[in-house]
């Protein structure tokens, strides 16, 4: 598999500070890769030594093949960059920073407008486009940054927390767009904080703490390097008191969540029978029964714990 | 590499017409352009009236694109800094030659624009320019040079455009005074005349004043020479500076 992305010994001090300590990692074309941490762990400063905004003290990184120090212009020419806070210029309308970016990358402008007006229309600004962006929400904002990333058709995307902080409409389009980039063949980079986001977009996720890779792997496999207890959440069409559920075996611990119970155990197969019996003896009926599966979001409080 | 720099340069005109919208195209800006000089030139005037026309005429048209040029190229840097939309800039495929290439012909571009007011205000009063196509050389070459003296000051890597306000502010003030646009270079001392060869408006204004009134105390040639020096000096500098500074403002 080709990488697009090659990072070696990636480091960045600031002042005393280690923000990046020698990562090492490479991302696969056509891959969506996730980029997780803790606030503070190093995400962001990796995402701009990639991008070429800031300079790396060690190491290096090629990106599409071009090492990002030494020909910054043609590793740049084909990636697209969302970054973490908007910055398109609020004085220009949408339409101008789209042009505006088509001239950066070289863009004809022919075909800078065809592309302008296609994603425009895609991601819903079109009939804003020749507003200023000073008058757009948020949402808005980030879709026009999404915009101008794509101006240069990139095979890479770097998108540092799209979705944060978005309204459940916009984070829906960003994510909608995003799932049909691999099917184009072009790679993203996406840092994020939001574990749902990662878990149900990714093809493989690092995760980043205190400036050192921690693990990096497809979210399933890294589910299950955590050794647990399995859980069980089952409810009843009647009220069960917690003392009650309490006298059935292989229950290690339980937990009430709304009208659910959380039921650790060592013995999956020997609970779920003996919840089925003490239903059966008790005349209730099972209204909802679930095994549960470590979810990413404790493998990643839990790696994080531990580096 | 020829298809590579023209590349870039013609990228370099996007940052230019950017920096024209955001920070030129404005009413205050354009205002004070044109009032920042006519104010300190008529403070002058008020206080010796014994100058020619030519004179005072060619030291306003050299004051107004000597502000206008280094008024706002300054400020780009720490103000698009603090708006992040640097970090945009920094992420497309251009250099920090083509970014400080295309903020020098914006501020070029509005010097030239403001410039012409004195001079259409001087033709009207009854000046006559003898040559006319130096004095737009000169007015061209030196609004390169103004422009990347303003965008020389920009470089310490602060992203509070008041602190290069305030140090844009100790320069261009100084200059003014010490370039012969309120007395003439021959009446100066010794050391006056030492000090004016320092500022590359002292080169402009003598050659202005050659274009009016027909005399100067340089020959032409030197201005010229000595112009595209500074511009060369002030360029090179900026581009060099930016380039260590700009990463520091992220």
């Amino acid at each position: 598999m080709e990488n697009v992305v090659e990072v070696q010994n990636l480091t960045k001090i600031y002042d005393s500070l280690v923000a990046v300590d020698h990562i090492n990692f490479n991302v696969e074309k056509g891959e969506i890769f996730g980029f997780l941490g803790p606030n503070g762990a190093g995400k962001t400063t990796t995402t701009r030594m990639l991008t070429g905004i800031i300079r790396p003290n060690e190491g290096n990184a090629k990106i599409l093949g071009y090492d990002i120090q030494k020909e910054p212009l043609k590793a740049k020419q084909n990636i697209g960059v969302v970054p973490e806070t908007s910055n398109a210029y609020v004085d220009l309308s949408a339409w101008q920073n789209m042009m505006l970016m088509a001239e950066l990358y070289g863009i004809p402008k022919k075909e800078a407008v065809k592309r302008a007006e296609k994603f425009l229309e895609r991601l819903g600004l079109y009939e804003r486009q020749n507003s200023k962006v000073k008058g757009f929400s948020k949402g808005m904002k980030q879709r026009l940054i999404l915009c101008m990333a794509l101006i240069n058709d990139p095979i890479l995307i770097f998108l540092d927390e799209p979705t944060s902080g978005l309204d459940v409409q916009s984070s829906r389009v960003i994510r909608d767009i995003l799932l049909e980039f691999p099917k184009e063949g072009k790679t993203i980079f996406l840092t994020t904080h939001n574990m749902d986001e990662a878990n149900h977009l990714c093809d493989r996720v690092a995760i980043i703490n205190h400036g050192k890779i921690a693990a990096i792997d497809r979210p399933a496999t890294l589910k299950n390097m955590i050794k647990r207890l399995n859980s069980v959440e089952i409810s009843f069409d009647s009220i069960i008191k917690t003392e009650t559920l309490s006298e059935i075996p292989y229950i290690r611990n339980i937990t009430k969540e709304g009208d659910k119970f959380i039921i650790s155990t060592e013995d999956v197969d020997n609970l779920i029978h003996s919840l089925a019996d003490f239903a059966e003896s008790r005349k209730l009926k099972i209204i909802n029964l679930n095994t549960m599966a470590p979810s990413l979001e404790e493998v990643f409080i839990k790696l994080t714990r531990e580096t | 590499m020829y298809t590579q720099f023209l590349d870039q340069l013609k990228r370099s005109l996007g940052v230019t017409k950017k920096d024209i919208r955001i920070y030129y195209f404005k009413g205050p800006v354009i205002s004070f352009g044109l009032l920042m000089p006519l104010f300190l030139f008529l403070a002058f005037l008020i206080g010796s009236r014994n100058l020619s026309t030519d004179f005072l005429i060619s030291g306003l048209i050299g004051m107004t694109l000597f502000f206008t040029a280094t008024a706002v190229s300054p400020i780009i840097a720490p103000w698009e800094a603090q708006l992040q939309t640097l970090e945009r800039l920094i992420s497309a495929p251009i250099s920090v030659a083509t970014l400080i290439f295309g903020d020098m012909l914006a501020s070029l571009i509005f010097g030239i624009g403001i410039s012409l007011v004195p001079l259409i205000i001087g033709l009207f009063i009854g000046i006559n320019v003898i040559y006319p196509i130096i004095l737009i050389s000169g007015i061209i070459l030196a609004g390169v040079c103004f422009s990347s003296l303003g965008l020389l000051l920009s470089t310490p890597p602060t992203n509070a455009p008041s602190n290069i306000m305030m140090i844009s502010s100790l320069v261009r003030f100084p200059v003014v005074f010490i370039s012969g646009i309120f007395i003439p270079l021959g009446n100066m001392s010794f050391w006056g005349k030492i000090v004016a060869s320092l500022s590359p408006l002292t080169y402009f204004a003598d050659l202005t004043r050659y274009c009016i009134g027909g005399t100067s105390y340089y020959s032409i040639l030197f201005d010229f020479m000595a112009l595209i020096t500074f511009t060369v000096l002030f360029f090179v500098l900026a581009v060099k500076l930016h380039q260590r500074t700009i990463y520091k403002r992220l």
